[in-house]
């Protein structure tokens, strides 16, 4: 509102009667639309009678904030903000030399990642170290891979997967059932789960491949659905929504074992105390491994003719044809690729709960998944990986806002606020990077200095 | 010029092409060669099929008949209208560019140029798997693939930009960017639309001196508006003008040909008025029937496939048929008109002018002459085409 108000009324009306009049008209809004959300609750009385509570108070309280509010934006902030800018316009412009952090973001990201284990047993012991090992590390690492698989399919060949986490459920499920019924190990049902999920990416690429855009968003979404639906429904195999578990461990390399009954359980080979953080720093680890062979390849590959066929496609799909590129296959491949980062992630994910039900792979999920990709910037696996660290670790932290409830009463309790902040968080990083964290894309080849392209020429795709 | 004998001289022969889009003819029988080592035009006014034309050749459209034949230095002959589109630049080498200029826009210039080359680089980076493991072989490949793409920016005069974005780029540059683009994927006819569309004189002249450097080696087809490149630097030109071919020869030939003037420029309103009233009420009328001619083929053919054919059937004896509404094309009129003051009874040595002015009634035998005339026209001039080929 008051952004578009142009600079002749600026001069007619002084700034502080303006800010009082958006200070007013700000607080009838909120009147307006707060009397009954507000001001009237329903509730039940001691009988079980539906009775009206009036808070005006509270009302009051909100309309009171909100018009201040406003106010002191327009009469103070504002003009402050001008003010700042303007001298920051007159301020001979400093190329600023990216700092330490930024020039090895990635070196300093790598070693972070593999002494994050090590930090959080120093300091909170084994037991201690639980937590933070498996609900953060293990699960945001599991994020980071699935957003990186994505990737591939939507940040580098630009088609909008919305049915991603179907790829996920057939790695998961490849590996439970095949690791249940027939007793396989995880190192050989790992690969199993990724050609299987690489095939049913070719199987669902194939019908897909006319079309673009929204419609082939629709195509995905319905996939992710049907897979879903016949995990549910196909009984005798998947045993439905009550899912299946006593999902094998994983043995470290079939050398030890992390079941404390075997005779080569880790503790009792190298003679150390008992405890069920081993197998979370393992799974870490490996997951962190699974982590790097993602990124391995996907640098690898954007460097490959086939990777910069996927970006091409992304660019444009007619020039693609007119230089020979045979779209069809290059499509198939990106599809493939993808989901079969699903497949190693989704079997990893049954190995690491030991147990998979449908109720993890709904579309949320997807949804999530796309939300990193888009929010750390197509095609920007470093980006990506912050997304993820935002966006799984945020709300996971959320959780742990124990001392709000000392601010706010003992009645409140954070983890209902999640998905609000959650969502106020995407809608703020959106309006402030709208291409994402990271918004630029290296160049896979050079002739003399790598320099990253700006985000407003590259496209996102039309499927 | 014997055709057969020379075939292999012929980089592309298109025969009897025809693009209908639903009942829209947008080429009728269009036949024409393109020499191995020249420069073609294809010139037309707005919506003359130009583009259609191109469509077809490099496998963006199917066309509804008609043969296209690419006969390629090694002698080997791909039929293009049967293959499959991405398979025209990889197995034919045909390259093209297009009108509204289509770059990788985010990719470097040095990236364009490289996903040009991409089907030499997959066979050289074993369909990947050579390539993800790092293999030495697939490492010259594609050193020398950036070589070539450095050659082709040389050649473009866009080197020094190699590293930036191909969207950062002015307009005539990404003109020449679009073609070394094409060049890099090593074409035999290189099918170029429109290129100096938009450049300004300089910028055109530049144009002129890559087409020249590159004809040296391709072959190329050209769709140009800019009559001062078409005729600088063409050898042969075919005008087409509704989906037909109106004229066929050097450049010269072509220029002073009044069927081209009169598609370009037009004849004059009155002028219109007095050809459409000659040749008036029977023959337009018969020409802009459509539908199934029976004389000329299956005209009841049970098949719901089977569009009118009186298009694309040879009416050598009727001359050319037009379906665009009435006194559109421009050609067609200068036709009707040379014909009807050719036919007519009175003493040739008669101006023209002054006919025009005594044509208030029109004439039924002066109609019926037409055709006749117009018959001996249509014979004429694929016989104008071969002595422009010939030059």
């Amino acid at each position: 509102m008051a952004a578009t108000v142009s600079s002749e009324r600026d001069d007619v009306v002084p700034p502080i009667q303006r800010a009082l009049r958006e200070g007013l008209y700000a607080g009838a809004i909120a009147l307006g639309l707060f009397v009954l959300f507000i001001g009237l609750r329903t509730d039940q009385n001691i009988s079980n009678e539906l009775i009206l509570v009036q808070r005006w108070l509270l009302l009051a309280l909100v309309v009171v904030a909100t018009a201040v509010g406003r106010f002191v934006y327009v009469g103070y902030a504002q003009p402050a903000m001008e003010r700042a800018k303007a001298e920051k316009a007159k301020a001979p412009a400093v190329v600023a030399e990216p700092g330490f952090v930024r020039r090895n973001f990635n070196k300093i990201g790598i070693v972070v990642l593999l002494l994050y284990p090590i930090a959080m047993v120093l300091a909170f012991g084994f037991q201690g170290s639980l937590k933070w090992v498996d609900n953060f590390g293990i699960q945001i690492l599991i994020y980071v891979m699935l957003a990186w698989g994505l990737n591939i399919v939507v940040g580098l060949a630009g088609l909008l997967d919305l049915g991603y986490v179907a790829f996920y459920a057939v790695g998961a499920y490849a590996y439970a059932l095949l690791g249940t019924h027939f007793g396989l190990s995880f190192w050989i049902l790992l690969p199993a789960a990724g050609c299987m999920a690489a095939f049913w990416g070719v199987m669902l690429g194939f019908p897909v491949l006319r079309l673009r855009g929204d419609y082939l968003a629709i195509v995905t979404l319905a996939f992710g659905e049907i897979i879903r639906l016949v995990i549910i429904n196909w009984r005798e195999v998947t045993n439905g929504s009550a899912g299946i578990s006593g999902i094998p461990k994983v043995s470290f390399f079939g050398l030890m074992s992390f079941n404390v009954s075997d005779p080569n359980y880790i503790a009792k080979v190298l003679h150390i105390a008992q405890s069920g953080a081993y197998y979370k720093i393992f799974l870490y680890y490996l997951i962190l491994a699974l982590c790097f062979l993602t990124a391995f390849v996907t640098i690898r590959l954007r460097r490959l003719p086939v990777g910069r066929a996927w970006e091409a496609l992304r660019e444009d799909e007619i020039a693609c044809r007119s230089l020979g590129i045979n779209t069809t296959t290059t499509k198939l491949t990106a599809f493939a690729t993808g989901a079969m980062f699903g497949g190693f992630a989704g079997s990893f994910f049954a190995a690491r709960q030991g147990f998979v039900s449908p109720e993890s792979f709904v579309f949320l999920e997807s949804a999530i998944i796309l939300a990193i990709v888009v929010l750390g910037g197509m095609g920007s696996l470093g980006g990506i990986a912050v997304a993820a660290l935002v966006m799984i670790g945020g709300t996971e932290i959320l959780r742990e806002l124990g001392f709000l409830k000392v601010v706010f009463g003992p009645d409140f309790t954070p983890e209902l606020y999640r998905m609000l902040l959650f969502g106020m968080a995407m809608v703020i990083v959106m309006l402030w990077k709208p291409r994402g964290f990271v918004g630029s894309r290296e160049p896979t080849a050079f002739l003399k200095e790598r320099r990253a392209v700006s985000g407003s020429f590259t496209k996102e795709g039309h499927g | 010029m014997n055709v057969q004998a020379s075939q292999s001289d012929f980089i592309l022969q298109v025969e009897h092409l025809s693009m209908k889009f639903g009942g829209l003819v947008a080429i009728g029988d269009l036949s024409f060669q393109a020499r191995r080592g020249e420069i073609t035009a294809l010139i037309g006014p707005n919506g003359a099929g130009k583009t259609t034309v191109f469509n077809c050749i490099t496998g963006f459209y199917k066309p509804t008949e008609g043969m296209i034949t690419l006969n390629k230095r090694d002698g080997s002959t791909y039929l293009l209208e049967r293959l499959p589109n991405h398979e025209i630049p990889a197995r034919a080498n045909v390259a093209r560019t297009f009108q509204n200029i289509r770059l990788f826009s985010g990719m470097t210039l040095l990236e364009n140029l490289l996903v040009a080359q991409h089907n030499k680089l997959m066979k050289a980076s074993g369909y990947t798997f050579l390539g993800l493991f790092g293999f030495p072989s697939y490492r010259q490949a594609s050193a020398e693939s950036i070589e070539l793409a450095r050659h082709w920016l040389e050649k473009a005069g866009l080197v020094d930009r190699a590293d930036d974005p191909a969207g950062d780029l002015p307009y005539g540059a990404q003109r020449r960017l679009e073609i070394a683009r094409a060049m890099c994927t090593g074409p035999e006819l290189l099918c170029l639309d429109e290129p100096a569309a938009g450049l300004n004189p300089r910028e055109s002249a530049a144009l002129n001196e890559l087409l020249m450097d590159i004809k040296n080696s391709t072959s190329i087809l050209l769709i140009e508006h800019d009559m001062s490149v078409v005729m600088q630097i063409s050898d042969h030109v075919v005008v087409l003008e509704y989906g037909r071919k109106i004229s066929d020869g050097s450049p010269q030939t072509v220029r002073t040909d009044p069927r081209v003037i009169a598609a370009y420029l037009g004849v004059d309103d009155e002028e219109v008025q007095e050809v459409l009233v000659e040749v008036g009420d029977e023959d337009v009328i018969e020409q802009l029937d459509t539908g199934p001619d029976s004389a000329h083929g299956p005209g009841n053919s049970a098949s719901m496939l089977a569009g009118p054919v009186s298009d694309t059937v040879e009416h050598a004896d009727e001359g050319e048929r037009v379906t665009v509404s009435k006194g559109a094309s421009k050609a067609a009129q200068v036709d009707a008109r040379s014909a009807s003051i050719a036919s007519k009874p009175q003493p040739a040595a008669k101006p023209a002018a002054k006919s025009s002015t005594a044509k208030a009634a029109p004439k039924k035998p002066a109609a019926k002459a037409d055709n006749a005339s117009k018959g001996t026209e249509a014979a004429a001039k694929p016989a104008s085409g071969k002595r422009g080929g010939d030059k």
